[in-house]
């Protein structure tokens, strides 16, 4: 059985990341992968909007791909692509399988989960009707339309104003699809406002806020949809159904981390975020166990992944060179009001150098409000927002020094 | 010119097929959708009932028992998925104490080996997460699970092995009478036959009056279901039964041979035989009725949910013997539960039909009741894994994330007897699009094998039947513009 | 009184900013509705000459990846991106091509030019 100091588990944003920063750290680094080439997700995005905050420059998705790949040969890295990983132990024996070497196991003394995320399903929301062909998700469209070349649909109904299901809106109009509506559930779009302009607004396509698909009709492809209007409880009103003749759906109706071997590998999983619980070092429940982009929580910015994936790759170095000196206590960050959730979970105060960035969505729009972070009922940041909405993420600097004065081993982020 | 033509290639209709593949016949089995198993085969409860449920004296009651007696021979000869669950029919109140005390009793007419009535501790201890006011439960070892579809497939594919003809989407729409044999006519097609068995489901009665006065209707009831991911797999063990109403056995919560946990179904009667849809107030029903047997089950757990149409019969029973007006014409109709669990009886005893009709059968001396096995993966040892693969590299590649399929495996279940032929067919045999991504995934890479494996366009691959079309041609295809508003006007000027 | 409602992208707020036209002005417009200073200039740019980066894909004569991913490499005018499709749909590449390189030149005038987002 080959070993490795780090086994890096997908080859996207993430993995290329945080193998980047561990191979310049020293040690043997494998990265694997179950596409035909690096890149993961990025490869079927020709958007821009990519490296704002790293590069400082607006890149497409496949532009910021490259920089990553071109770094990774540059480094020499061992990769191994069309390649699925199948389970992983605690031990960190990763079992994987390809064409050329087969069922193979290796060993790794450090693991960095990477597998980013799975689109969730019209059977996961239930939606009334027939099952006709016609039904997308917006991710699997948007891989037809750009890497294949192929288009999914003429008159197009958009269910969920997710980033992924406005570019799509905004790519098949390019491509000379008709998008009849986009219908929301939720009272706010999903995704970035610039997309909401630059995606629905610059082409005429309608959003329909609080608004959701009650019934698909068509027997062999999809004919149409019935959209209706949802009351406070996210029930639909009768008597406002609506419906929209179509020859294709598509859904954007959410995200979820890819976990099935975060599961195997026994790490602890946060309900809410879906993904694995970790540290200031991106390293899970399993000691030597680290998990860093889509597959912890969902991102809307691939800078964050970046940031956060070097964090982890950092670190599984460090932990590989023994240098994991000094678990001493833990602060829990714990989401407060109107907070959904925080990333990290846990901060170890002696592993913080400078600094350490909580990641964290609201739960709802606030206007003019106040985060507020606290130990125990100690004040220790206040961030002034104007406007904060779920569907971006919130970032809060937390200095080394300001942990140092924290007694309490909770840490509280509010909205106030 | 056939000896038998078999109407319907749902698990009826597979399973006589391949039943009279044993005796040297000349049988077609026609299908009017585009794959076998296409109908409600493909949209029940996968049970194996133990056959208490069915009324003594009734051909359900009948055949229920000896079919569920052939199950565990069947599959392992086909290589299908069977699992002897056992079930649990649930009382809540002394009330349905009672009723379950009937449905023992009825179970020990029909001849139902292995059952008896338990108290709450027992039952608690054979499956923890039931409700905690159950008061007792009829318990049936015999019951178990099965998947519906891979079985008729499996008998066709070992049907046609064994020579069977089968015409896919081929929709007998009239039927000549003619001297000593009947004339099908499917659009353009025409095919002769001597005798005639009507497997054909939700329209038995209307095949049936091609030849004949009618003597029985099929009154669709249609049936929904969610099915839950498999992170909930061990949910329950054996299938949970409530006590039975007026509308049929209660809404079940049980496990499939998958790993799956599935509730439903309810019962509604409706007019259009067509209509397969999932309505808002049948997902309702389910979950509050469901809820009565175990709490535990979360929406955001739910994978899919589908229906499907009973064929229930006017007569409220089977409908299976030689046409009265027709001669030669044997019904087999009205095949609702315990359709599924009756099927490997029903055949035998439609192939003795037909024996009296013909004076006797020859066997088939090349007749193989064995189906080649198929290849599961991930259910090999590594070093059978690195043997296949060395082999055939396909079995290195995978495919469907969410269940481990291999490349290998979908080139096998297209090139069988009775292959798949689209991304549905691929499904139904090998599982990609089962699972949680529910094709988002794996929906493009299996549709490049069927486009390569098939020698076709990849825009013409269909999910199931010829106008379910997935793609709709090229991006860079100027011609779609004429179509797309103008810009200009769209964007912000009031 | 030319009078148009811009949504402003600079920050997730995203105000409804109202353009008016204004001749006693510098600019030519009076804007309202904004909440700083930076969506006064962004919201003017829209109005008098709104424009896109786009991003798509070509033709690429490869058995592997039959597309190849472009943007242009400046904003073109917003009521141009459906011309310039049409003008990107019929073209043909070849491999190898670099990222950055060159496309379609000029792009329908605006100045732009439809490079690779790429290397293949």
């Amino acid at each position: 059985m080959n070993e490795y100091d780090i086994a890096v588990i997908g080859g996207g944003p993430a993995g290329l990341a945080a193998a980047i920063e561990a191979k310049k750290h020293g040690g043997t680094v494998l990265l694997i992968d179950r596409e035909k080439e690096l890149g993961g997700i990025l490869q079927q995005c020709v958007h821009n909007g990519f490296g704002l905050h790293i590069f400082r420059e607006e890149l497409t998705g496949t532009e910021y791909a490259e920089r990553f790949i071109k770094e990774f040969k540059e480094l020499g890295i061992e990769y191994k692509l069309d390649t699925m990983a199948l389970n992983i132990t605690e031990e960190k024996v990763i079992s994987m399988v390809n064409k050329t070497e087969g069922f193979v196991n290796i060993k790794a003394r450090a693991a960095i989960l990477a597998m980013g995320c799975r689109e969730r399903t019209r059977g996961a929301i239930n939606i009334p009707g027939t099952r006709p062909s016609g039904i997308f998700t917006a991710g699997t469209a948007q891989r037809f339309v750009n890497k294949e070349g192929y288009m999914v649909g003429r008159n197009v109904v958009i269910l969920g104003s997710g980033d992924i299901g406005m570019i799509m809106a905004r790519r098949l109009t390019l491509e000379g699809a008709r998008i009849k509506v986009v219908a929301e559930a939720l009272p706010y779009p999903g995704g970035l406002i610039r997309n909401v302009v630059q995606c629905l607004e610059d082409y005429g396509i309608p959003l329909l806020l609080n608004h959701t698909i009650v019934d698909i009709k068509g027997k062999d492809r999809i004919e149409g949809v019935t959209v209706a209007e949802l009351d406070e409880n996210r029930k639909p009103i009768k008597g406002t159904e609506q419906f929209y003749e179509c020859d294709t759906l598509l859904l954007s109706v959410g995200l979820i981390p890819e976990n099935e071997l975060s599961k195997e590998a026994d790490v602890e999983l946060d309900p809410i975020t879906g993904g694995p619980v970790v540290n200031e070092s991106m390293e899970t429940t399993v000691k030597g166990v680290f998990a860093c982009g889509n597959a912890v929580h969902v991102h809307d910015l691939v800078d964050y992944v970046t940031e956060e994936s070097r964090i982890a790759g950092r670190n599984a170095a460090r932990f590989v060179n023994g240098e994991t000196g000094g678990y001493g206590p833990a602060i829990r960050t714990k989401p407060g009001n109107g907070i959904r959730y925080i990333v990290p979970h846990f901060i170890r105060k002696d592993k913080v150098e400078q600094s350490v960035d909580l990641f964290m969505r609201v739960n709802k729009i606030f206007t003019n409000k106040k985060l507020v972070v606290k130990f125990g009922d100690t004040v220790i940041k206040i961030i002034k927002k104007s406007y904060m909405r779920p569907g971006e993420m919130e970032r809060i600097c937390i200095t080394a020094e300001s942990l140092k004065t924290a007694e309490d081993l909770s840490l509280t982020v509010d909205v106030e | 010119m056939y000896d038998i033509a078999v109407i319907g290639a749902g698990i009826t209709g597979c399973s006589i097929a391949r039943e009279l593949s044993r005796y040297n016949v000349r049988i077609l089995l026609i299908e009017k959708n585009s794959d076998v198993a296409d109908g409600t085969t493909k949209a029940n409860s996968a049970i194996v009932h133990a056959g208490y449920d069915a009324k003594p004296g009734t051909l359900k009651a009948r055949f229920n028992v000896p079919g569920a007696l052939m199950y565990e021979k069947l599959c392992s000869e086909l290589d299908v998925p069977y699992k002897k669950t056992g079930s649990l029919v649930l009382a809540f109140s002394p009330e349905e104490m009672k009723t379950i005390q009937k449905l023992y009793d009825q179970g020990i007419a029909n001849g139902v080996p292995d059952m008896e009535i338990i108290g709450k501790d027992k039952v608690q201890e054979i499956d923890g997460n039931l409700s905690d006011e159950v008061v007792g439960a009829l318990y049936a070892r015999n019951a178990g699970i099965v998947s519906p579809w891979e079985l008729a497939i499996a008998l066709a594919e070992n049907a046609v092995e064994n020579g069977v003809e089968l015409f896919l989407d081929s929709e007998v729409t009239k039927i000549e009478k003619m001297n000593g044999l009947y004339r099908l006519h499917m659009g353009d097609r025409l095919a002769e036959a001597r005798f005639v068995i009507n497997c054909a489901g939700l329209y038995s009665d209307k095949v049936n009056e091609m030849v004949a006065a009618p003597s029985f209707k099929i009154l669709p009831r249609r049936g929904q279901y969610n099915l839950f991911d498999k992170s909930l797999g061990n949910f329950v063990n054996t299938v949970i039964f409530q006590c039975p109403s007026d509308f049929g056995k209660g809404v079940l919560i049980a496990p499939t041979v998958h790993g799956n946990i599935l509730i439903g179904p309810d019962a509604e009667d409706i007019e259009d035989k067509e209509a397969i849809q999932t309505t808002p107030e049948g997902i309702s029903y389910i979950w509050e009725a469901s809820a009565r047997s175990a709490k535990g089950l979360k929406p955001n757990a739910v994978i899919t949910a589908f229906a499907g149409i009973r064929a229930r019969s006017s007569t409220d029973d089977f409908v299976i013997g030689e046409s009265k007006e027709a001669k030669g014409f044997i019904n087999v109709a009205g095949i609702e539960s315990p359709g599924l669990t009756a099927a490997p009886a029903i055949a035998v005893h439609a192939a003795d039909i037909v024996k009296g009709l013909m004076g006797g059968l020859e066997e088939n001396l090349g007749f193989n009741p064995v189906r080649r096995k198929v290849v599961r993966f991930m259910e090999l040892s590594q070093a059978d894994k690195n043997l296949l693969i060395k082999q055939d590299p396909r079995y290195g590649r995978i495919i469907c994330r969410c269940e481990s399929i291999t490349e290998g495996e979908i080139v096998d279940a297209i090139h069988r007897k009775a292959g798949a032929r689209s991304l549905d067919g691929v499904k139904k045999r090998v599982r990609p699009g089962s699972g949680r991504c529910q094709g988002s995934f794996c929906g493009p890479r299996v549709m490049e094998i069927l486009a390569r494996e098939l020698d076709i366009d990849i825009k013409d691959v269909v999910k199931n039947s010829p106008k379910s079309y997935i793609l709709t041609g090229e991006t860079k295809d100027n011609s779609l513009y004429e179509d797309v508003h103008d810009l200009a006007a769209a964007s912000g000027k009031v | 009184m030319e009078r148009n409602i811009v949504t402003c992208t600079i920050c997730p707020i995203g105000c409804s900013l109202e353009v008016i036209g204004d001749s006693s002005s510098d600019s030519g417009y009076l804007v309202k509705g904004n909440r700083c200073n930076r969506g006064i200039g962004y919201a003017i740019a829209e109005v008098t000459n709104p424009a896109r980066i786009l991003t798509t894909t070509v033709k690429l004569n490869n058995a592997i990846l039959r597309r190849l991913p472009v943007r242009t490499d400046k904003p073109v005018p917003k009521n141009l991106l459906l011309d310039c499709m049409k003008v990107i749909n019929s073209v043909e590449v070849d491999t190898p091509i670099a990222l950055g390189a060159v496309i379609i030149e000029n792009i329908l005038s605006t100045g732009a030019n439809v490079i690779s987002s790429r290397t293949v």
